[in-house]
């Protein structure tokens, strides 16, 4: 075995971050010219890992046992750490979520083996894989390579692989049987939960304008309303203006937040991190304004003013009043 | 409540960011330094902790000289005392060996709890805080929003995606990583720099810990930094604030239609 997947699952659906890591995985096997496999892990899955077989894989992996009834990081560090002792991939792919995030590194600690996370994809040099992600918030681009033994681990970036890159096929389900005893588990999860004061929609507003800590104070938010008024917009904001309290959560744009994809929407002062770009990416128009060239923003703004803020957006609001009366 | 902090330095967030000659990380020479976010919003947790429950709260950093006005500021703000994990052999370890430093440096003090931010601003790798907990022998649980203390165990709040949240209820000792925004970090106020003056800071190189280069070679290496490719076509717009806001305008009218 070449190349094995964790599938992600929520609520009793396989989720989009376990298609794009089988997407991933694929591709990663298509360069070791290998076999693919997938592995899911919970209780009374079968029906899910049926789902997992509807793609080009060597396999499905299918481990069942009450202790993997529901995430916990410990129970499920102990049963992959088992699969892939016993099933020695050479590469383990997971999507960079929550939950990976909250036990992938404790596996490849357990396994004595390296995690490159977050990755935006991977590069073929010679015989070696080169891996690249983001460090400094997305100011930068890393080349990452692996330097002991494998299995390596690695886990992609929300998007960065395609779900409907997904080669369909016709695998098979094999069970596996997984030693994961109740003292194994030592956290208690609780049922997931939102916070009930989410008054705000912003998934259908056409226009957004999103303001972040270029803002400096919450008395200056005087301004960004303004700017909505103009334009006829709902208010968003970064994660950090709304963690200062100076908007409201449910304002909040961003992987822990609200996904958006209005008509326009303008950045100001936002430097665009990854979590902040999954929430708004889907925009069809993209204004910035940010002081700073650099600013992962401008990757991804159709529109882009390299200055402050305090200066162009009051001469903004006066142009469009002026559009909008003539 | 014994609780460790465990926090990193990293380039300021307004510093301009250059990358080396080498092209191999950035120019570490003239940027200013600060505490990694997240770590600000774990000591200001840890700190609160203290305050309610009583106990000590010990910094526990692994850096160069430079990482001492990171851990002097810890101090100013409440922390009572010091690790600084510092030797040539420290240098460039991934998240793997610095955890590694860090679970060898804690094991003796044997913390009733580890809190560390969710993840750096600089690598931004997420991973130290679990992996620390693994070789701990610790449970953890990860981007934390809450911590409440129910006797010899914590129940917390774990963020997940979308706005979603989850209650863990987890045994001490346990190792945490905080999300940013979990409360409002204090600043340091002068009699608080002045007592930090006489706090204690202990410097431990590899050898005191019974480390050598053999056991922290790292499972990854960066081997290139480069500023990233533009994905989108950017189109630009200067001139005075007034011929931009006419510009844009024009745009926002006639090529997206949103006017
Ligand atoms: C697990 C996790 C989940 C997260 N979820 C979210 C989320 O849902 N949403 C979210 O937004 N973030 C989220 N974040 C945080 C995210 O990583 C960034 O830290 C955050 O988006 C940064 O917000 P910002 O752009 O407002 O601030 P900064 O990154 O500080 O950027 C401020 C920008 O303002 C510019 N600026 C400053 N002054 C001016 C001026 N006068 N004129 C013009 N520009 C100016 C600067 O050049 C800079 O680019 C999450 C992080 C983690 C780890």
């Amino acid at each position: 075995m070449s190349v094995l997947v964790f599938a992600e699952h929520q609520d009793g659906k396989l989720t989009r971050a376990a298609w794009e890591a089988v997407a991933a995985g694929q591709q990663l096997a298509r360069e070791e010219d290998d076999a693919v496999w997938a592995v899911i892990l919970g209780r009374d899955i079968s029906a899910l890992a049926n789902q997992l077989a509807q793609a080009e894989l060597g396999g499905v992996l299918l481990a069942e046992s009450p202790t993997l009834a529901e995430y916990t990081p410990d129970g499920y560090a102990a049963a992959l750490q088992q699969v892939i002792e016993e099933r020695q991939p050479r590469w383990v792919v997971f999507s960079h979520t929550y939950q990976v995030r909250d036990f992938a590194p404790k596996l490849a600690a357990a396994l004595n083996r390296g995690l490159i996370s977050d990755c935006l994809g991977y590069r073929k040099e010679g015989s070696s894989l080169i891996f690249i992600r983001q460090v400094f918030q997305g100011k930068f681009t890393a080349d990452v390579e692996f330097t002991g033994d494998p299995p390596y681990l690695v886990s992609f970036q929300a998007a960065a692989f395609r779900q409907d890159a997904v080669a369909p096929g016709q695998a098979s389900v094999t069970a596996v049987s997984t030693n994961v005893t109740p003292e194994t588990i030592r956290t208690k999860p609780g049922p997931r939960f939102r916070e009930a004061r989410q008054a705000v929609d912003l998934s259908q507003a056409e226009i957004i304008v999103a303001v972040g800590r270029g803002i400096k104070a919450p008395e200056n938010l005087e301004l960004v309303k303004r700017l909505a008024e103009a334009l006829g917009a709902e208010i968003g904001a970064s994660r950090p203006i709304c963690d200062s309290g100076w908007l409201p959560m449910d304002r909040q744009i961003g992987s822990s937040g609200q996904t958006v994809a209005p008509k326009l929407y303008v950045a100001l002062g936002i430097s665009g991190a990854i979590q902040h770009q999954v929430g708004m990416k889907g925009s069809r128009t993209v204004l910035a304004i940010n002081k700073d060239r650099e600013a992962p923003i401008f990757e991804i703004a159709t529109y882009g003013v390299v200055g402050d803020l305090f200066e162009v957006v009051p001469a903004l609001v006066e142009e469009i009043k002026k559009a909008k009366s003539g | 409540m014994k609780i460790a902090v465990c926090l990193k330095q990293v380039p300021s967030r307004d510093s301009v960011l250059r990358l080396n000659r080498a092209g191999t990380w950035i120019e570490e020479v003239d940027i200013s330094y600060e505490i990694n976010e997240p770590d600000t919003y774990a000591l200001e947790e840890a700190l609160m902790l203290k305050e309610k429950h009583g106990g000590e709260v010990v910094v526990c950093s692994l850096g160069p000289a430079r990482t001492q006005q990171a851990i002097k500021e810890a101090l100013a703000k409440g922390a009572d005392r010091a690790l600084h994990f510092d030797d040539p052999a420290f240098q460039g370890l991934d998240a793997w060996a610095t955890a590694r430093v860090l679970a060898q440096g804690l094991a003796k003090e044997e913390p009733d709890l580890v809190v560390t931010g969710l993840q750096s601003d600089d690598f931004g790798f997420a991973q130290t805080g679990v992996i620390l907990a693994e070789l701990l022998g610790l449970p953890h649980s990860t981007i934390i929003m809450e911590v409440q203390v129910t006797g010899r165990a914590l129940k917390v709040k774990r963020e997940l995606e979308s706005g979603w949240f989850q209650w863990i209820e987890i045994p001490l000792p346990a190792v945490l990583t905080i999300q940013s925004g979990i409360n409002k970090p204090r600043y340091a106020t002068l009699k608080g720099i002045m007592a930090a003056k006489n706090k204690p800071i202990q410097r431990l190189g590899a050898a005191d810990l019974g480390l050598d280069a053999a056991a922290l070679v790292p499972r990854q290496k960066i081997t290139r930094v480069y500023v990233p490719a533009k994905r989108a076509q950017t189109e630009f717009f200067a001139g005075t604030p007034k011929e931009i806001a006419t510009k844009l305008v024009d745009k926002l009218k006639n090529e997206a239609r949103v006017l």
